[in-house]
This record gives structure tokens, C-alpha cells and sequence, in this order.
């Protein structure tokens, strides 16, 4: 299948050119963040009845890893609320850019955090903390808070969207998945980028703003880092940026070789299976241990969940990739068959959240109504009583959805192993053995 | 075609692993009882498992909040006040691997609060597995498949 230009179609290239139907949506997200965040602050402290963790935790997790995620890649970061208040307040605009733009520091992010750890480490930070996250409300109205007064701070310092791109939690493996998306931006031509003159789409213009992911279009080749503004097709000259509808997991035929995207493949995996464990199998010391933040069990909790994604989990690939050769040319093929497991560990999500968002579907219905616990019933769906919903096919959706990461990921691991010309066998044993834990985990 | 012939091949032994009947040993029905102490956020003990057709009855005690007990596929539950039991009967007539939840908000991690309910083998489970290696298995003739498909295409696209 070649790829088919959505920009193409007049009506949909003049409404992603246009900002006030993004601006809309923006505006719609931005009040329902803000209240999520009043809701988790003053509403009431049981999780399942307050809209900051209904609608976070399962309406947006089931929108953002069922949906989101699989089919648009990083269109959750074309609409996500948070970078706004810094962006405007950074550009001196909320729409088109103006004559006179502010004076903020505007630095260069630090050329020695130009990657993704320190976003695998604030995903990591709220992962050992997740038990209480996602079920505490006014911890979760803290950290939406934080993010959002982060995103500012980093707005009135950094040039472009800095937390974003390299501290937001949630992008960093929205980025890595964005890979397996059938949705991309690219340019059309290279040489009309190569020949233009001043390159509005990274510099900005009178049209609209530099690529605010600090990305230049010219060199995209894959959707990891671009956010999917629709800032280039706004200030490309040359009508040169294309939306396109593309095959599943194109970007994964050419491998990354980054150790920190590798690791970010080993933590997303390792996360949903420790998950998967904790917080839907039927061990309570397990979850006393996860909860009960600061005891001597959340300590070892906390060096089991890292010892797992750090140590256990690499090692195990790193043994079953190994061959005699010099560090650095093991680094580049650990990291680009660790390319293999991004499908899988996708699948691992979907089959986690699965579970976790039909059980706790129907707290959507009763937290509509009432949204901060306070006794309203604003649509007479309040006293909707808690019932699992498609329980029957619940497990078969999970192994359908395990497997067919399983089967994704070979297939990856086949052109990933012919990029690195080794073979692709022991990343499948690999790949077979973690999808039986998880089955084992999940059924 | 050779290998679009296999990978349906595939596709149908793989819909004969998921759905094929399997032979069932007669085990004559029992009386089943368990006593489950339901706690924040942990029923003790958190497993149990019954054979098809048993009559089992869940005497659930709480010992500290009030705590329920629904039972996944079966659609049944009871509630228990704190220091009190609540008892359930049913017949397990259905088998597999249910999920065992609290119905009844008991505190922060009660939408976590699971424990598991097998009837007879966990058939699912290891019908799963055989899915997942007829998957791996299947990636040789998948791959075939795709590169074949990609040179057709290559070559319609030379010849246009």
C-alpha cells in the first residue's frame, strides 16, 4: 500500500491550515484539564467517583492507548491542553504570530538532554507512584497542576515547546509508538525544501510559528518527535507538507540505533507487564506494596519495578542477541533490534488497558453526573451501579491483541535483524517468552 | 500463491486451537465451600478453584470496610458489612478463569481489588499459548507473503 495524501482533499487541508477549529479543540481541552485538576484539588477523595480520575485515568487512557495512539500516533499532542498557557504566553499570541514578540529568555534546551531520558525518567518517577496517582485524586489534580506550571516555566526559559518534546512524560512513549501510527507528516519533495530560502517551517514567518517540536520538517523520516501542530502547513511557502495516510509501523522499517529510544521500548514493555502483575492479578502484598509509598515494601517494590526494566529485562536481550564483536557495534544492534519490541509492547497496552477500562467503564456514566462527588445528578446517570462491561470478550480481545503484537513484532524483528544482518531468531524467542508472561499474567 | 495458501492454512489451524472442543473427563459434582476474608484491598485467599459442576458456596468475611464479591462471566456478587459474612451459592457451570472483583467502593485501590476464580483448567490460557506459537510459526509464510506482494506491486508500478 503507497501512501495517500489527506492534505490532498481541499476541505481537510483548509481545517488543518486554519487555527480557530484547533483553537476550538484546544479551548475544549484546556477547560476539561483545568477542571480535572479542580476536580482531584477539592472534589471527593474516593478515586471512582471523581472526574479527575474517571476521566483521566479511564476515559483519556482509553482514548489515548485504544485509539489515539494506534491510529493517529501523536494526534493526542496535537490537541493536548497542557504546553498552551506557556506557548501563548511565549509567543505574545494565541493565534497568529504578532509584530512584536515578547522578551523571555528564549534559550536553546542544553545539548546534553537533547534526547529522551529525562522524559523516560519523569515517566518512570510517575510510574512508581502510580498506584497512588490513579486512584488518590488530589495527587492526581497535583501532578496534572505540575505538569501544566512545568510546561510553563520551561515556556518562559526554553525556546519552542521544551516540555514536550523532552520532559513531558506521556510523550515520550507517545513518540515511540507514533511509529507503528498509519499517519505521518513528511514533505513532498526534498528539493524544494534543500532550495528554500529561509526555511519559514523551522524559523517561522508572518504565516505562523517555527516547528515548535524544534523539528525540521526537511528531515523528517519518522513521527517520533513531530507533534503534528500543523505549524509547517501553515508557514510552508511552497504548499510542500503533506498529511499522509501510510501502512502500519512504516517508521519501524528503519531502525532507530539511540540507546535512550531502546530503553524506552524495555520500559514501556517492562511497565505493563509489572502492571499487568500489580495491579490486575490477584496478589494483595503486591498491591500493599505498590500503594503504601515510603514503607520498607515500597522501597523493594520500587528496586524490583527498575531492577526489571533496567537490569533484568535488557540483559535477558542483550544474552539472547550476543555475538563477539566491540561495544559500541553491540550498542547499535542491541538498539536497533530493541526497535522489534515497540509493536509488542503497544499491544501490551492495549491488552492491559483492555481490562482495566471495560471493568471501570461505567464510573464514566455515574462521574458525568457528578462529577466532583458532591451528590449532584446533573444527567440522571449518578446512580449508574458499577458492572463490567464485555467480560465475555474481554480475554479473547487480550490474546487477539497479545498475539497479534507478537506476530507485528516478528515481523519488525525480521527487517530490524536484516538492517543490523544478524538473525532475527533470538529476538522472537525473546518476544515469544515475555507474551507468554503476559498472557499468563492476563488470563 | 503458494504462500497465500499457507497463511490461510495457518488461519485456520489457528481457529481450530482457539475454538476446537476439548475432551472433558467426567468429575462428579461436590460441595464446595470457602471462607474468603476480604480485606483493603486483598481477598485471602486470592485463588481458589472449583471443578465444573461443583456447587460452591463463598462464606465472605470482611474485617475491615464493607467489601463485595462479584464474579466475572457469572455476573453474581454479595456484600459483606465489617466483622460480618455474607454467603453465596451458585453452580459453577461455567468453566475457565474468572476474575474476582470488590463491588462495593471500599477505599483508594478498590478498582484493584481482584483476586480469581478458576473452574476446572484454565483452557483459555493455554489456547492462547498455542495461538502465540502458531503466531511466531506463522511469520514464515507471512513474510513471503508480504515480500511477494511487495514485488508484484514493485513491478505493476515499473510496468506503469
Amino acid at each position: 500500500m503507497s501512501r495517500i495524501e489527506l492534505t490532498g482533499n481541499p476541505f481537510v487541508k483548509s481545517a488543518l491550515k486554519n487555527r480557530w477549529p484547533q483553537l476550538a479543540v484546544f479551548i475544549v481541552m484546556l477547560a476539561g484539564y483545568l477542571f480535572a485538576i479542580l476536580a482531584g484539588l477539592v472534589g471527593t477523595q474516593v478515586g471512582s467517583h471523581n472526574f479527575s480520575i474517571v476521566f483521566v485515568w479511564i476515559a483519556w487512557w482509553a482514548i489515548l492507548i485504544l485509539v489515539a495512539v494506534p491510529f493517529f500516533g501523536r494526534g493526542w499532542c496535537a490537541v493536548c491542553p497542557i504546553p498552551l498557557p506557556g506557548e501563548w504566553l511565549q509567543r505574545g499570541a494565541v493565534l497568529h504570530p504578532p509584530r512584536k514578540k515578547p522578551k523571555w529568555f528564549n534559550l536553546r534546551w542544553p545539548r546534553a538532554f537533547r534526547n529522551i531520558w529525562l522524559q523516560n525518567i519523569s515517566f518512570l518517577l510517575l510510574a512508581l507512584f502510580s498506584s497512588v496517582l490513579l486512584t488518590t485524586p488530589n495527587i492526581t489534580g497535583i501532578v496534572l497542576a505540575g505538569m501544566l506550571f512545568a510546561a510553563i516555566g520551561l515556556s518562559t526559559v526554553f525556546e519552542r515547546r521544551a516540555f514536550c518534546r523532552y520532559l513531558c512524560p506521556v510523550g515520550g512513549f507517545i513518540g515511540l509508538y507514533s511509529q507503528t501510527a498509519p499517519v505521518e507528516l513528511r514533505i513532498k519533495d526534498k528539493q524544494v525544501c534543500a532550495t528554500c530560502e529561509g526555511k519559514p517551517c523551522y524559523n517561522g514567518s508572518a504565516n505562523g510559528y517555527g516547528c515548535p517540536w524544534d523539528v525540521f520538517p526537511g528531515g523528517l523520516t519518522k513521527n517520533t518527535y513531530c507533534g503534528l501542530c500543523m505549524e509547517c502547513i501553515r508557514t510552508c511557502p511552497h504548499d510542500n507538507i503533506a498529511v499522509n495516510l501510510r501502512p502500519f509501523s512504516a517508521d519501524l522499517a528503519r531502525p532507530s540505533t539511540r540507546m535512550d529510544e531502546a530503553f524506552k521500548a524495555f520500559i514501556m514493555l517492562g511497565s505493563a507487564m509489572i502492571y499487568a502483575g500489580v495491579l490486575l492479578g490477584p496478589w494483595g502484598a503486591l498491591k500493599d506494596a505498590a500503594y503504601n509509598v515510603g514503607t520498607s515494601a515500597w522501597f523493594i517494590y520500587a528496586a524490583v519495578f527498575l531492577g526489571v526494566i533496567f537490569v533484568i529485562m535488557p540483559s535477558l536481550f542483550a544474552l539472547c542477541i550476543s555475538r563477539f564483536e566491540n561495544l559500541n557495534a553491540f550498542k547499535k544492534r542491541f538498539a536497533t533490534l530493541s526497535t522489534s519490541l515497540i509493536p509488542l509492547g503497544l499491544m501490551f497496552w492495549v491488552a492491559f488497558s483492555l481490562s482495566f477500562v471495560l471493568t471501570n467503564a461505567t464510573y464514566i456514566f455515574a462521574s458525568l453526573s457528578d462529577p466532583l462527588g458532591f451528590g449532584w445528578n446533573l444527567f440522571g446517570t449518578a446512580n449508574v451501579t458499577w458492572q463490567p462491561m464485555l467480560t465475555s470478550i474481554l480475554a479473547p480481545g487480550q490474546t487477539l491483541a497479545l498475539v497479534g503484537g507478537l506476530i507485528w513484532s516478528a515481523r519488525t524483528a525480521q527487517k530490524a535483524a536484516n538492517e543490523a544482518k544478524t538473525s532475527f531468531i533470538p529476538v522472537i524467542v525473546y518476544c515469544f517468552i515475555t507474551t507468554l508472561v503476559m498472557l499468563w499474567l492476563l488470563l | 500463491m503458494r504462500s497465500y495458501l499457507l497463511l490461510l492454512l495457518f488461519v485456520m489451524a489457528g481457529l481450530v486451537v482457539a475454538f476446537a472442543p476439548l475432551p472433558v473427563q467426567p468429575i462428579m459434582p461436590q460441595e464446595r465451600t470457602f471462607r474468603i476474608e476480604a480485606r483493603q484491598f486483598a481477598y485471602s485467599p486470592s485463588e481458589i478453584e472449583v471443578n465444573p459442576g461443583d456447587r460452591v458456596t463463598i462464606q465472605l468475611v470482611s474485617t475491615d470496610v464493607v467489601h463485595g464479591l462479584y464474579i466475572d462471566g457469572y455476573g453474581i456478587s454479595v456484600e459483606a458489612d465489617p466483622g460480618q459474612s455474607a454467603t453465596l451459592t451458585f453452580i459453577a457451570n461455567k468453566s475457565g478463569s474468572f476474575r474476582v472483583r470488590c463491588n462495593v467502593t471500599c477505599g483508594a485501590m478498590h478498582p484493584f481489588m481482584i483476586g480469581k476464580f478458576t473452574v476446572g483448567t484454565n483452557d483459555w490460557f493455554y489456547r492462547s499459548m498455542g495461538l502465540a506459537m502458531l503466531g511466531v510459526v506463522s511469520i514464515f509464510p507471512l513474510s513471503s507473503f508480504l515480500t511477494q506482494r511487495k514485488k508484484k506491486e514493485e513491478r505493476s508500478g515499473a510496468g506503469d
